[in-house]
């Protein structure tokens, strides 16, 4: 039998899991755009979303570096990004869903929701990785500084994308419209309060979700309506990535994530 | 006749490595438009630092010499030497020309 290695159990005080909400979101969402690898519609765009990926991972590292020094026990960015449990990965649920792949309970799986999703994330990222350059945490802010130079051109990049799309062919409008139906719901996660946020913005770590849904929708809107897109209605759900509660599909992904390094422990090459 | 166009239109990429020197031709990508073409080779051609500035052109905009006429062009130049500027006696000043 092989020797699996087993989870790190984490201290998860409100500062660590701040940290982790974004830290997570970019390395999950960066596992799903990295899935187009190879199978990019053409070479050029293939090599964007890979480079895009890499910029996320970059980030989700500094973080879990970051986080793992306010978290205290010692641990580095690879215990942490492949060492946890599914329920101390706090990522957003949108980030989760399948991008390129679909499957019978999940539809979707198609470039209209990977170029709406990075559009939309990127722009969420970009408001928060703007206002972390004042965080009283400075290296945090430090990460930030580099990074929203990186989120800006996702943003660009996926907007572009998203107007072409949607204001494109017959098809090409119907499957953003599809698209932009079942992502729509996910996004009210992005902007839900809670102690950890609260606690944040007090402390000015960094600014709580609500107060980004102005800004973001001041972004994304304007895109959208260029794009042809009619905002779906607003729905009661919420979903609980980042309070550790998935959806079915990211135990699949961590499966495929950590077995390397479960099975190879601080392996390197 | 189905009028899809299915093949993006080509583009000749042009990247300056730093400012002061001269864009230079570094290869061609496909795009549907000029603007995602100066994206495209932003990943394409400078995600390793070999950039701060990109042109692009659509290939089919460039106007070039016909390879059959190199000898009508090109050499008659080769034995014209005496328009190198390399029959003068320079002053020391300027001998680092």
């Amino acid at each position: 039998m092989t020797s699996t290695s087993e989870s790190i159990r984490l201290n998860l005080t409100p500062p660590v899991r701040y940290v982790l909400r974004i830290a997570d979101s970019c390395l999950i969402h960066a596992q799903r755009l990295a899935e187009w690898c190879g199978h990019g519609p053409v070479l050029e765009e293939d090599i964007a979303l890979t480079n895009m990926a890499l910029d996320l991972i970059g980030q989700a590292r500094s973080l879990l570096t970051h986080a793992a020094r306010l978290e205290g026990q010692g641990f580095d960015e690879d215990q942490l990004a492949f060492l946890r449990d599914e329920r101390n990965y706090l990522n957003l649920t949108l980030v989760e869903q399948p991008m390129r792949r679909s499957s019978a309970h999940a539809p979707g799986g198609d470039f209209a929701d990977t170029v709406l999703r990075n559009f939309l994330l990127a722009s969420w990222l970009k408001s928060i990785w703007s206002r972390l350059i004042s965080s009283s945490d400075t290296e945090l802010a430090a990460i930030a500084g580099k990074a929203v130079k990186e989120a800006r051109y996702h943003q660009q990049h996926a907007a572009d994308w998203v107007v072409r799309l949607g204001d494109g062919t017959e098809e090409s409008a119907r499957r953003m419209q599809a698209a932009l139906t079942r992502i729509w719901p996910y996004t009210n996660e992005l902007f839900v309060r809670d102690g950890v946020d609260a606690e944040a913005e007090k402390s000015g770590l960094g600014p709580a979700r609500d107060g980004l849904r102005e800004d973001w929708l001041g972004q994304v809107q304007p895109v959208l309506a260029q794009a042809c897109l009619t905002l779906p209605a607003a729905t009661p759900f919420v979903s609980t990535g980042t309070l550790g509660r998935h959806s079915e599909h990211l135990g699949f992904m961590l499966a495929e994530m950590q077995s390397l390094q479960r099975q190879h422990p601080g392996g390197r090459w | 006749m189905s009028t899809v166009q299915n093949e993006w239109p080509l583009f000749e990429v042009f990247v300056r490595a730093k400012a002061g020197l001269d864009h230079k031709h570094c290869g061609s990508l496909h795009a549907p438009d000029a603007k995602m073409a100066v994206q495209l080779a932003r990943e394409v051609y400078t995600r390793r630092q070999e950039g701060t500035s990109v042109w692009v052109v659509r290939s089919s905009d460039i106007t070039a010499s016909d390879p059959g006429d190199k000898d009508m062009l090109f050499d008659p130049a080769e034995d014209k030497v005496y328009r190198h500027p390399s029959f003068y006696e320079l002053p020391d000043a300027v001998n680092h020309m």
